[in-house]
């Protein structure tokens, strides 16, 4: 039979990695080469996963030193030489071998005012928000995020500021500013706004290249930056 | 996380802003160039042309400008993110940068105006 080669970080920010026989089986994803090394080799190895269906967003890991969910990505398209390098996701503390410390990633987007903040109350009439409308359709083309951390990892703004927001929770704020029901578009823009937040992406697109869900939080973040000049230029307005 | 936000905005648009009149003084400056070596180049004919023109140094008195804001503005992000250097005394540093550069630049500006 067939052997992948699975280089495997063990360890927390100090550590080393170590190689796993694996036996290579059609239609293998890399989450079913960590699964067999736990179940069968090492049962001490840590990681994370739920839904293996891609949508829970986590099981994301480096794989050949790219960020990857996991369980949708299949050996054949990432093995080199039959050879794998798993390791914990980049610009986040390790907890332990291939699980990252997810923490100051959420943490952000609550930084970001990714919070709904509620206009009507339960005793009110349903907002009506038209389908076809362009804020709609700019919240829509962000809004199917998983949560991954994939961005994140990918993100060398984060690598060189680790106060910046990050692209994730900045694409997060991008679909509130459209909500037409939101109350708190002032202040997250705001809270978008400076050092740490949109107006430091260098429009290197990483994010949008490796986000499984195919989202761009690029695009998202550039709208950030347009309506905060524009609310800096003409204040008390938003954006035409 | 800055606590001016307002103000690395106001950094950030003035940095594009300055950026789209540099494109513009950069392409003229360059044709202008192009045109003035056709017959060869010496400085009393570039005297010559500056001297007998107003709209000559005020270009340059604009360019100058803008290209020590928007170069100032860019050596702080590179700063920030390469080097780790944030805070006052990045700002300082960047400001006598942006402030050399006005200064070379006016004094430039006077010779060939004068």
């Amino acid at each position: 039979m067939e052997h992948l080669q699975v280089d495997v970080w063990r360890g927390g920010a100090e550590g080393s990695y170590q190689r796993f026989e694996v036996p290579r089986r059609a239609s293998q994803t890399v989450l079913d080469v960590v699964t067999h090394i736990q179940r069968f080799i090492d049962p001490t190895l840590a990681y994370r996963f739920a839904c293996r269906v891609g949508m829970c967003g986590s099981c994301a890991m480096m794989v050949n030193g790219k960020p990857r969910w996991t369980c949708r990505t299949h050996v054949d398209k990432v093995a080199r030489d039959a050879a794998l390098t798993l390791a914990p996701l980049a610009n986040m503390p390790v907890v332990r071998d291939l699980v990252a410390d997810m923490r100051e990633f959420f943490d952000k987007w609550g930084r970001a005012r990714g919070q709904f903040v509620p206009t009507r109350t339960r005793h009110q009439e349903f907002a009506r928000v038209d389908p076809r409308s362009s804020a709609r359709r700019e919240a829509d083309a962000a809004i199917e995020c998983i949560g991954c951390g994939i961005c994140y990892a990918a993100c060398d703004v984060v690598r060189w500021n680790p106060d910046y927001l990050g692209p994730a929770a900045l694409n997060r704020a991008w679909t509130l500013q459209n909500d037409a029901r939101d109350g708190a578009h002032a202040a997250r823009l705001e809270a978008v706004s400076g050092d740490a937040g949109c107006h430091s992406c260098h429009t290197q697109m990483s994010c949008t290249e490796f986000c499984p869900k195919r989202l761009s939080p690029t695009r998202s973040i550039a709208g950030l930056k347009r309506e905060s000049l524009w609310s800096f230029l003409q204040p008390g307005s938003r954006k035409p | 996380m800055t606590p001016h936000p307002r103000a690395e905005l106001f950094l950030w648009a003035a940095q594009r802003v300055t950026a789209v009149f540099l494109a513009f003084f950069v392409l003229v400056h360059l044709a202008t160039i192009v045109y003035a070596v056709r017959g060869g180049l010496t400085a009393a004919e570039i005297l010559a042309r500056t001297h007998s023109s107003l709209v000559i140094p005020f270009f340059y008195l604009f360019f100058v400008l803008a290209a020590s804001i928007h170069g100032a503005i860019g050596l702080r992000n590179v700063a920030a993110e390469w080097l780790g250097w944030r805070g006052a005394s990045a700002d300082a540093a960047v400001s006598l940068v942006g402030l050399a550069l006005l200064a070379l630049g006016l004094r430039a500006v006077l010779a060939v105006a004068a």
